[in-house]
């Protein structure tokens, strides 16, 4: 956002800033547990898919709050990694081994190749382009009638784990997703306060003072774009897992714009807020939806007031940063 | 390949060319005067086509209901300009999508509310609904000849309107540079919200004519939203000219491709796998030319004169 984030915090700022995170985690710590006492399972299997899409909107913070890269495609991602665990489990694989590889390995080519065309735009440009070529998954997803087509596919099972770990309970499944939330939130931390984390900041400031300055900045850029559809893939691995389902709907463009949402309205530029946003919105999307079946009506007027109003998203509201 | 069909094909690449280029021309005219993107485009389409299903069922007439639809379309564009979007003026691109994805969500669900969930049945006018006959014998449907003869009327008024009218200079010299123009003693607000009216207008007009020939339904506005993107990335943003034409390639090739390419990938691949790829790669094609397009140009063909975006 602005030129401070590029210096260290004070000690005191750095500890406050660590409160809130550290809070987020414990909250999700505790789910299985209420839930347990509650008799409420269902409550396991919503946080659960928040945790997912937490891992997505921490991979698309990477690029839309550290690299100013505005992709509103990464839905695509996700349903790129999905899709390959539904192809491979449609095939009879359902090697976790095999299948959780190859399920980000794909996402990551896909994205490769998508942001090497994108990065040679900006501003609106890469905006559409991005969108676009979302839409070209999405169609081909439901042009693959051998695949369920636009009806999607039920999958065999969850990924198999040489039955070291079943993902079928849900509470393992949930412990599992918090740990990859947990790891990705960890090294995307390390990633951004690295070199590579500031050039990248540094081209979202001035990409041309950079380049002035010595930097390959789009090799910079295309760099954080491919870790980040990774990274997508991966929460897309883990959808396919939890749903046992995958659909061409997991790319739609409305995906792509909901993820965007969660990352503005958590608090862009910062990691935990993509997390925060997650839990905000498909909260407040679980309770709305509870109230009346045309919660729309009031979840539309609220994406647009907040980005009108709070600018920098929730988490500045509890004076946190990254 | 048969020339009869060829020639149906490219007709009905020509009628999707024309909307596509209603719905274009509007959102690249408020982009490239306003630096406004605006997601929203798509719905003010769905819900011309709404309007103009209802108004026609109402009058009995279709010419009365797109006479009437029209002006409710501008009202709906002026209202959510004057309520939500010039705030976002001047905004980061990321806001204004963002605001305008909450009106998308607010807009559709309304028409949900309000019209039902189920498509709206809008039939062709009687007096269209004849087929003529072309040459070599082949038939065509009178009412989407309708379509590209109007459509092209209207992208014919509307170059006239930027290239001849005193608006028309207000609006080139606002896509080059707004602040020098505000300057100079334009009241840019109103002019803005003109622009905004325009397209508003543009794309009720879209959604009135493709209303009795697609399904009037609510998600109707957001694939030719996403057409309308590859459109003016080809075609180069805010240049009409280059929405007409990207929007003429890409009806053409998306169309063409649709009912050409599986039978030319059965040349070359079994015909159980064709009837899979075919359809897969047809859907692809648009997206190809435009990473094509954009390796050769990476902001358009025929990019606005002066704009540095």
């Amino acid at each position: 956002m602005s030129a401070d984030t590029l210096s260290a915090p004070p000690r005191a700022v750095r500890f406050r800033g660590a409160l809130l995170p550290l809070a987020l985690f414990a909250l999700l710590a505790v789910v299985p547990f209420v839930a347990g006492a509650l008799g409420q399972p269902f409550y396991v299997s919503l946080f659960t898919r928040i945790m997912i899409f937490a891992v997505a909107a921490l991979a698309l913070d990477l690029v839309l709050g550290y690299g100013g890269m505005v992709s509103l495609g990464h839905a695509a991602y996700m349903g790129v990694g999905a899709y390959a665990i539904g192809i491979l489990s449609f095939h009879g694989v359902d090697s976790g081994w095999l299948q959780w590889p190859l399920g980000i390995g794909a996402a990551a080519l896909a994205a490769l190749v998508i942001g090497a065309l994108s990065l040679r735009t900006r501003g609106v440009y890469f905006i559409m382009i991005t969108l676009a070529f979302a839409q070209m998954l999405y169609y081909t997803a439901n042009a693959l009638s051998t695949y369920g087509g636009d009806d999607g596919m039920t999958l065999w099972g969850r990924s198999s784990f040489s039955g070291l770990v079943k993902l079928s309970d849900a509470r393992t499944f949930y412990w599992i997703v918090f740990a990859v939330l947990a790891l990705s939130y960890l090294g995307l931390r390390r990633v951004v306060a690295s070199k590579f984390g500031r050039v990248l900041r540094g081209c979202k400031e001035n990409e041309r003072r950079m380049a002035a300055i010595g930097y390959n900045t789009a090799l910079y850029k295309l760099a954080a774009f491919v870790l980040s559809g990774a990274l997508a893939g991966l929460s897309g691995v883990l959808l396919a897992n939890h749903t046992e389902f995958v659909s061409p709907a997991y790319m739609s463009w409305v995906r792509s714009g909901d993820l965007i949402v969660m990352v503005v309205i958590g608090g862009l530029g910062t990691l935990h807020g993509p997390i925060a946003g997650a839990v905000l919105v498909l909260v407040l999307e679980e309770v709305l939806s509870k109230l009346t079946q045309h919660w729309w009506l009031i979840f539309g007027p609220l994406i647009v007031l907040t980005v009108w109003r709070a600018k920098g998203g929730v988490v500045r509201l509890f004076g946190g940063r990254a | 390949m048969d020339p009869i069909l060829l020639a149906v094909q490219t007709l009905n690449g020509l009628q999707l060319g024309v909307l596509l280029f209603l719905v274009a021309a509007g959102l690249t005219l408020v982009f490239g005067i306003m630096d406004f993107i605006n997601l929203a485009h798509g719905v003010q389409y769905m819900i011309g086509a709404y309007f103009a299903a209802t108004f026609t069922a109402v009058t009995g007439s279709f010419l009365l209901g797109a006479a009437l639809a029209l002006p409710a379309a501008v009202l709906v564009g002026v209202a959510l300009e004057r309520v939500v979007f010039r705030h976002f003026y001047g905004r980061d691109h990321l806001d204004q999508v963002l605001a305008t994805f909450g009106v998308i969500f607010f807009l559709t669900e309304l028409v949900r509310v309000i019209w039902g969930p189920t498509p709206l049945s809008f039939p062709v006018p009687a007096w269209a609904s004849h087929s003529v006959t072309l040459f070599g014998g082949a038939t065509y449907p009178a009412y989407r000849l309708f379509i590209i003869g109007g459509g092209l009327a209207v992208a014919a008024g509307l170059y006239a309107l930027v290239a001849r009218t005193r608006f028309g200079m207000l609006v080139r010299a606002g896509a080059s540079n707004p602040r020098m123009l505000q300057a100079l003693g334009t009241d840019i607000k109103r002019l803005f919200l003109l622009v905004f009216a325009l397209g508003a207008m543009l794309a009720g007009f879209a959604g009135l004519m493709a209303g009795p020939i697609l399904s009037v339904e609510p998600s109707m506005g957001d694939n030719l939203l996403i057409l309308a993107f590859v459109v003016i990335v080809i075609g180069g943003l805010g240049s009409i000219q280059g929405a007409f034409l990207g929007a003429l390639l890409v009806g053409l090739v998306d169309t063409l491709g649709r009912s050409f390419l599986t039978d030319a990938v059965k040349l070359v691949l079994p015909a159980s796998a064709a009837v899979d790829v075919g359809p897969a790669l047809s859907s692809m094609l648009i997206y190809v030319l435009m990473a094509a397009v954009l390796i050769v140009s990476p902001t358009g063909l025929l990019p606005a004169k002066g704009a540095t975006r």
